[in-house]
Parts: structure tokens; C-alpha cells; sequence
């Protein structure tokens, strides 16, 4: 077993804390995610697990064993550097087994763990090079090569593919979905691309300013973001955010009016918002329609043709541009005065005045 | 590949590692030095205070503690400003010659042409002379009035030939010292110059600068970290500039080129007033301590 | 002619032009070494003469070179030894365990620089006495190795710094406590900056005219004392003077060309890029 547990953990530097009361559970052999903007503190949420870093408070427990004041080498992680930081004089079958050779493994058991790793990596024709000869994906490789042959319970990755080019990345995405079933061990994956944090992780935890946004799988964070910012974080292009004012409640729905005037019924619990609060609605891009009675009305100010979809910016008034996704052969053109409405099994997202989610209402049963 | 269980120590085992590898006791590693540094720096300061408050010369006997005497002496002393104005004249001359050129230097050799890299060679060669020799070179063989080379040139144009040493000893002095320092400048200026991004430069040239322009807005400001390096650097060792006197004028004419290391000099080991020398030597140390201190303000941030 | 062309051979006239002129004496100097005392004085000079290497021949008697140089090896060798000895620790600690204090203890000692060799020669020439180490190997050792400690210092220090961090921590999760650390990656990695911070406190150590002068003499005189003394006119024996200096200076020239890179990197603290 390989979980990892954080329980209220802070961290101070100096007088400054930059994190409070962290609470986190990691199963066994998941692959979850840290991802967030920059200085949200994921990177030293990760190294706080490594002790790379010090925890000022809380409890690390990994497989339940407190591990506070345990030194990096003897937790049971392995953890891959961003720059990979391999030792640039040795050869890549040194690298490999340098922590083998300084917990003294007998050569043949060190050699033979090394080849295993290398295999699984597809290094075997590189073992005899110098990193300074490595291209930057094969220099990965290596770095993650090292972290498998210490037979870690967990892998730890900190922005490891921010430093390739955005080919080899989506192939990088592949091969470590790949490992991670191959090796079914329990890996913590730090990144600020929330594609990748969606594409490889099981769970993902979102981080702002040192605190957990929210956790859950990539489709939960996706279609019910606990904030604002969580909806604006996650998925691409942007959820377009609009403030809005509540006009009527009921039981199934609330009615909420743009500035525009423009009203829009929304599934979320009445109970929760009163009539006239602030609020701000949700909308995915391919949660809009164009229709010619739909509600919103605008003039389309930019289009771009991905070939698989388009996107459109639609200029609705007060400075606010909504982004639109339609089919790849859509005809719709610039300066094109455009209808826009809800599609029919679209759900729209509504937040409170302080940005946290409001709850869906209660479906009636169905008949 | 199956994952083997692999059990932490038991904590209480590891507790004072972590904790000891924050802190790792870093004064034994830094006591040798540190405590050297102190030792040089503090004892002979305390020796040359204290002695500069006995009258003490080597060849009388000792006259016990005088107080302000030596110090009266040093600063009524008619030859001081003297000292003091040559001392400061060889630091501003010679800053400005070698940072001149050496700028001038860099910004030629920062374009390739042929044979560069033996041309570079060249230049630098005179850094790695030692000072005594190049003084005697400049001295005997170039500089002579009789048998040296630049007189033969004068001579050869009908000029009668300077007799440098003594007619300009000062710019005869700041010439040798200037060819020593100039290749020092020009290293490091062109080491800098090549750093500088070649996009600013076309950027420029797309704006219209010409190459005056781009000298003076682009290049010039790039250099200023690395000229105010070249700057503090130089001025430790011209303020303390000595073989090249020693071994050229000797100080001389009269006190034309003394400076204040070689004023001290002739004080303690040819006159044998130790007294006075000590209160020379504090003189200097608290000149030196003031130009040190602007500098390292100035260069600490840079660093 | 393209204009591009036309600037390249400005340039290339220009700048062999300058780099003639640089290192003419030099040049001028080696000539004479090989020319006999009448050849070297003779006007106009000569360019072309028949070389002689009696001046090489005679050197050792007038000034016995090869003792000189005897102790301009020593006393650089040594002295450079054991600053890099004393040096390397407190550099290695002041850049991977930096405290609050470890920019102002640098500043600090760097200053030790700034303090004139002639405001100390009172004092240090009669602890030199007192202690029996006037004129010797041992007394200049020491004291050039004080000189020269706080650029060794300064340049071990730049030169560890550049080792990423990073490198260092992933060594940590691997299980190498510090000592390991330093055995197995830092020195190899920062060997070659080792190298060239000794090749400098050599140089230097070489060129130092200050103190040989003044506290050595007949016994430990290195070849700084042996070119000064050349300074009294005794007659003219220039050419002799120009073998004795080509000798003295060749060694160091030849270094230094050999690692002008990194010396630059030292000499300004990184600083400049």
C-alpha cells in the first residue's frame, strides 16, 4: 500500500505563512494532480512531501507512518526535477544507479535493476552516454528512469514536461499514462497546464494562494467547479463567466437577467440565493447555441477556424466577449450580427457573490 | 515490474537528521578561513596603530610613546598633498586611459576579422608581465633618451628626444602602467560585449541608429556593470602601485611621482622611522577604507 | 567592393594594428634577449642581427636565476595549495548553506583587499623578524597566500554557485549525505573552475613584487627581487636584462593565454556575464 496523507499542514516562511491547515488524502495508485497558477505553492506542496522541504505544522503520513522529521532517502519516494538535474559527469547507467550504489546494492543486483529500468524507458542503446548528449526528451527518460530504480511506493513529478517542445509533450503525456498502469504505483504530478492535469490524472487538486480549491475526478472538476475560479481554471477555451442579477426563484430553477436585460433560467437551488442578489452564470463555450430567437444577441467580432471546430468571440455588449464553440464547417463570418441561446442539454453554472458554487436544485422526479 | 514494500526507518532513529542536515554546522568549514582573514587583517592593524604612536626609530633608540607626534609630523609634513595629489592623479589617469581604450578595444575585437583570435592573443600578452619588468622594459629599452627605441624614432624625424623620466617622470609612469592594465579592461569588456543580445542591436538598426547611436544608448550601458567592476578592481591595485616607481623614478624627481605606498616605503626601510611609517601606513588604510566603502556599496548591489 | 568587405579589412588592419602595438615591447624585449649587449644598444636598432645565447648562458651568474626561479615555484606553488585547501570549504559552505550573514562575511573579506600592503609593512616585517621568517620561503608564503585569499575565495564561490541546486537535491533523494555530496558531484563538476581559480592565485602569486622585495633577499628572492635589482645602473647590460625577463615572464605568459576565459570569469566575480 502507498497512500500519502496530509493532515492540517502549514508552511512559514519566516513571518510570512503560505499555507494553512492542508488537508489531503492520496489512494493507493492513483495518479492525482497538483495543478494551479504560478505561487500557488503546488511545487512546495510536493516538496514538503519529499523533505526537500520543512512542514512548520501538521502531520505527512505515507502508509501511515508519520514522516515528519524522516529524511528524503529513506521515505520510500523517488522524485523527478523539472530541469531532470541528472549528474552531468556520469554516464546515464551511472545516474541510474547512483542511489543504489551509495545504499551499497551489490554491483550485479545494482546492474541488473538498471537494465530493468532502461528497458522499461527504451534507454538500453544509451546507458554509455553523458546527459550532455542527450536530446531533452531521452534526458527525461533518464530522470524518470532513476526515480523507477529506487522501486519507490511513491513517484513524485515536478513539472516535468514543461521543458519540451509541444509535440514530444502530448507524446511524454502518453508514455507516462502508460507507466503509471505499467508500474501500478502511486504517483503525485505537479503542473500548472491544466490539460495535462486533465488528460493523466484520476483526481486533481486545484490550488490558489496555498489553498486546495477543490479535489475530484477531471470530469467533476469540469462540470461542477466548487468556484469561479476553479471554472475558469480548468477546460479550454475559458468558461465565459457573466454577471448576473436574480430575478425569480423556484423549485426547480432560478431566473437570473444580464445587465442586457437578458434573462436566463438556471437549475441551481433557490433557497441558496435571494431574489436580486449578485451572482455570476456559467457558461461553457459549447454550451451555447447560435439561434435565431435565442436570447443573447451580439455581433461576432473574431473567428477561428480550428478545422475539427470553430471558435467564436461574440461581442455582446458592455466590453464582454463571449466564446462560442461550433462545428468545424460552420459559415459564420466576422462583423455577423448573431442570436445566441442555451443549448438544449447544456447545464448552466451559477455562483454566489463571493464566487463559490451554488448547489443544483432539487429535480422533480421524473414522470 | 512489481513495487516492493519499503519501510521507513523507525522514526525515532532519524529524528536529529533532518535537523542536523538544516543546519549544517557550517563553522568548522569556514573557521580556517575566516579566522586567517582576521588574524591577517586585525594583528598588523593593532602593530601599526600602536607603533604609530611610539617615536621609534630603528636607528636611534627607542623614544617610548609620543602620542600625536607622528601623526603631526605626517600631516605638516610639506611634501603630504603632494604625495597625496600624486597618488590620486595616478588612479584618475590611469582609470581613464585603460577604460578608454579598453572600451575602444573591446567594441574592435567584438566583431570577428582575420586572424582574431592570435590578434586577441597579442593584446592581452602585456597582463601577464610582472611589473618590474615591465617597467625596466619601458624604461631601458623604449624609453631611454639615448639608446631607446623612441628616441631613435624622434631622432630619425629630426625630433630631439624626450627624456621622459625626467622631463614627464608622472605620464612616463601612468604610460607603463596604463599598457600593463589596458589588456586587463579589454578581456573583460569584450567577455561582457559578447553577452550583449544581438536582437537590441537590430532593433536599433531597424529604429534608424546609426553606429555612434547604437554605441552610445546600447553598448555603452550594457558595459556599466562590468566598468564598474574593471573601475573597483583597478583602484585597489593603483592605489597600491609600487614596483613600476620603485624600479623607474624611484619616486623622483624630488617627490614628483611618490605615491603614498612609496612615501612609506622610503620612510620605514630607507629612513628606518618606523614610528612614522606606521602612522603613514594608518594614513593609507584609512584612504584605502574610504574608497572601499563606496565601492563596495556600489558594487554589492551588482553582485 | 561591398561596404562589408571594405569594414572587414578596416578592422582586420585596425585591430592587428593595435594588437602590434600592445605587445611590441614584449616583442621587442624577446628580440634583445638574443642580441649581444653591443647589438642591443646599437642605434638604429637592429631588426635583424645574429642571435647569441650568451646572454642565457651568463644570466645564472649575474643574478643566480635558478634559484630565483626555484623560489617563484615554491612560493607559488605552495602558497596557492594551501589558500585553495583553506579556501574551499568556506566556499563550498557560503554557497549551498548560506545564512543571513554569508554576503556580508564575503563583503568582508573582500574589503581584506582594499587594505594597502604598505600600510601593514611595519608590522609584518618585524613579526617577520621576531618570528625567524625574514627572508624565507615560508614567511613569503605566508603572506601571499593572505594576499591572494580573498580572490580565491571570491572565485571557488562563483564557480560552486553555478552548480544547480537542483543537481544537489536530487543527490539528497538519493541518499547522499553532504560528504558524499561533495565526493562524488561537486568536485567533479566544479574541477575545472578548481583549476582555474589555481591557475590564477599561481599567476598572481608570481607577479608579486610588493612584499618579495621587501621582505626577501639573498635566500628566498624570488624572480620579482631578481629583475629589481636590475634596476641599479651598473653599466649596460640590456641584453642580458631582456634574457633574464623573457625568462621570468614565460612560464606565466604561457599560462595565462592558456586560460584567459576563465580567468576573466574569476576576476569579476561572475558578475559579468
Amino acid at each position: 500500500m502507498s497512500t500519502v496523507q496530509l493532515k492540517a499542514v502549514s508552511k512559514q516562511y519566516g513571518a510570512v505563512e503560505v499555507m494553512k491547515g492542508l488537508d489531503l488524502s492520496v489512494r493507493d495508485r492513483e495518479f492525482i494532480v497538483f495543478v494551479g497558477p504560478s505561487g500557488c505553492g503546488k511545487s512546495t506542496l510536493l516538496r514538503m512531501i519529499a523533505g526537500l522541504e520543512e512542514i512548520t505544522a501538521g502531520d505527512l503520513f505515507i502508509d501511515g507512518t508519520r514522516v515528519n522529521d524522516v529524511p528524503p532517502d529513506a521515505r520510500g519516494l523517488a522524485m523527478v526535477f523539472q530541469s531532470y538535474a541528472l549528474y552531468p559527469h556520469m554516464t546515464v547507467a551511472s545516474n541510474l544507479g547512483f542511489a543504489l550504489r551509495l545504499a551499497r546494492v551489490p554491483r550485479a543486483e545494482r546492474e541488473a535493476k538498471v537494465r530493468a529500468a532502461a528497458k522499461i524507458l527504451q534507454l538500453e542503446n544509451l546507458l554509455d552516454r553523458k546527459p550532455g548528449q542527450l536530446s531533452g526528451g531521452q534526458r527525461q527518460r533518464v530522470a524518470i528512469g532513476r526515480a523507477i530504480v529506487r522501486q519507490p511506493k511513491v513517484f513524485l513529478f515536478d513539472e516535468p514536461l514543461s521543458n519540451l517542445d509541444a509535440a514530444l509533450r502530448v507524446q511524454m503525456r502518453i508514455e507516462l499514462a502508460r507507466l503509471h498502469r505499467e508500474l501500478s504505483a502511486t504517483m503525485i504530478y505537479v503542473t500548472h497546464d491544466q490539460v495535462e492535469a486533465m488528460t493523466m490524472a484520476d483526481r486533481i487538486v486545484v490550488l490558489r494562494a496555498g489553498v486546495i480549491e477543490q479535489v475530484g475526478t477531471p470530469l467533476e472538476l469540469y462540470n461542477r467547479p466548487a468556484s469561479t475560479f476553479v471554472a475558469g481554471f480548468i477546460g479550454s477555451p475559458k468558461i465565459n463567466l457573466l454577471p448576473v442579477t436574480v430575478t425569480a426563484g423556484s423549485p426547480i430553477g432560478v431566473k437570473v437577467s444580464l445587465p442586457s436585460n437578458v434573462a436566463i433560467a438556471v437549475p441551481a437551488a433557490a433557497d441558496a440565493l435571494p431574489v436580486g442578489a449578485s451572482a455570476t452564470l456559467g457558461l461553457r463555450p459549447e454550451a451555447l447555441v447560435v439561434s435565431s430567437d435565442g436570447p443573447i444577441g451580439g455581433e461576432v467580432s473574431v473567428v477561428e477556424h480550428l478545422g475539427g471546430e470553430t471558435l467564436v468571440y461574440v461581442d455582446i455588449g458592455g466590453a464582454t466577449l463571449m466564446t462560442v464553440k461550433l462545428a468545424g464547417n460552420d459559415p459564420v463570418r466576422v462583423g455577423e450580427k448573431v442570436r445566441l441561446a442555451v443549448g438544449p442539454t447544456a447545464v448552466p453554472l451559477l455562483f454566489n457573490a463571493e464566487g463559490r458554487a451554488v448547489r443544483a436544485a432539487i429535480q422533480p422526479a421524473m414522470q | 515490474m512489481k513495487i516492493e514494500a519499503h519501510s521507513p526507518p523507525p522514526p525515532g532513529v532519524q529524528r536529529g537528521w533532518l535537523k542536523q542536515q538544516r543546519r549544517v554546522r557550517t563553522w568548522p568549514l569556514m573557521a580556517p578561513a575566516v579566522g586567517l582573514l582576521l588574524v591577517w587583517m586585525i594583528v598588523p592593524l593593532v602593530l601599526t596603530l600602536w607603533y604609530s604612536f611610539q617615536g621609534y626609530n630603528l636607528l636611534s633608540p627607542p623614544q617610548g610613546f609620543v602620542g600625536l607626534d607622528n601623526y603631526v609630523y605626517l600631516l605638516t609634513d610639506p611634501g603630504l598633498p603632494q604625495v597625496v595629489w600624486n597618488t590620486l592623479a595616478i588612479v584618475v589617469l590611469a582609470l581613464s586611459t585603460t577604460i578608454g581604450f579598453g572600451i575602444l578595444f573591446a567594441v574592435l575585437y567584438d566583431q570577428p576579422f582575420l586572424g582574431r583570435g592570435v590578434a586577441r592573443l597579442l593584446v592581452i600578452a602585456p597582463f601577464f608581465v610582472m611589473p618590474t619588468v615591465s617597467a625596466l622594459v619601458w624604461k631601458n629599452l623604449l624609453m631611454h633618451p639615448v639608446y631607446g627605441l623612441f628616441a631613435w624614432v624622434s631622432r630619425s624625424f629630426g625630433i630631439a628626444p624626450i627624456d621622459w623620466f625626467a622631463d614627464h617622470p608622472m605620464m612616463a609612469i601612468v604610460i607603463i602602467i596604463s599598457w600593463e592594465w589596458i589588456p586587463f579592461v579589454t578581456l573583460i569588456l569584450l567577455t561582457s560585449l559578447q553577452s550583449l543580445d544581438r536582437d537590441q542591436v537590430e532593433a536599433a538598426r531597424m529604429d534608424g541608429a546609426g553606429p555612434f547611436a547604437t554605441f552610445f544608448f546600447i553598448t555603452l550601458p550594457h558595459l556599466g556593470r562590468p566598468i564598474a567592476v574593471v573601475v573597483m578592481l583597478e583602484t585597489i591595485f593603483f592605489l597600491s602601485v609600487y614596483a613600476e616607481i620603485l624600479v623607474t623614478t624611484v619616486g623622483g624627481p624630488g617627490l614628483e611621482t611618490t605615491n603614498i605606498p612609496f612615501y612609506i616605503y622610503s620612510r620605514a626601510l630607507l629612513a628606518y622611522d618606523v614610528g612614522g611609517a606606521s602612522a603613514g601606513g594608518i594614513f593609507a588604510i584609512v584612504i584605502a577604507n574610504i574608497v572601499a566603502f563606496f565601492f563596495v556599496r556600489s558594487i554589492a548591489r551588482q553582485l | 567592393m561591398r561596404p562589408s568587405t571594405r569594414w572587414l579589412i578596416v578592422r582586420t588592419i585596425l585591430g592587428w594594428l593595435v594588437a602590434l602595438v600592445m605587445a611590441f615591447p614584449v616583442f621587442w624585449m624577446a628580440l634583445a634577449a638574443f642580441k649581444t649587449e653591443l647589438d642591443a644598444i646599437a642605434s638604429p636598432p637592429l631588426l635583424f642581427f645574429t642571435p647569441t645565447l650568451e646572454n642565457f648562458a651568463e644570466m645564472n651568474e649575474r643574478v643566480d636565476y635558478i634559484a630565483h626561479a626555484w623560489n617563484s615555484i615554491a612560493v607559488a606553488f605552495f602558497s596557492t595549495a594551501v589558500a585553495i585547501l583553506v579556501a574551499a570549504p568556506a566556499a563550498y559552505s557560503m554557497a549551498f548553506h548560506p545564512t543571513r550573514r554569508t554576503k556580508d562575511i564575503l563583503l568582508w573579506m573582500l574589503s581584506t583587499k582594499f587594505m594597502p600592503a604598505v600600510g601593514v609593512l611595519v608590522p609584518i616585517y618585524l613579526i617577520l623578524i621576531w618570528a625567524g621568517l625574514l627572508d624565507t620561503r615560508t614567511g613569503l608564503i605566508i603572506i601571499t597566500l593572505m594576499a591572494n585569499l580573498p580572490l580565491i575565495i571570491w572565485m571557488l564561490y562563483s564557480y560552486f554557485k553555478e552548480v544547480p541546486g537542483e543537481i544537489l537535491e536530487a543527490s539528497r533523494m538519493d541518499g547522499a549525505k553532504p560528504l558524499q555530496q561533495l565526493v562524488h558531484l561537486l568536485i567533479p563538476m566544479a574541477a575545472p573552475g578548481v583549476a582555474s581559480t589555481a591557475l590564477l592565485a599561481i599567476i598572481l602569486s608570481w607577479n608579486e613584487s610588493f612584499w618579495c622585495i621587501n621582505v626577501t633577499a639573498v635566500n628566498s628572492g624570488t624572480l620579482a627581487l631578481a629583475i629589481a635589482s636590475f634596476s641599479n645602473p651598473e653599466g649596460f647590460f640590456w641584453a642580458k636584462l631582456s634574457a633574464a625577463s623573457l625568462a621570468s615572464i614565460a612560464p606565466i605568459m604561457v599560462f595565462g593565454w592558456l586560460t584567459q576565459r576563465q580567468l576573466v570569469r574569476g576576476l569579476t566575480f561572475g558578475a559579468v556575464k
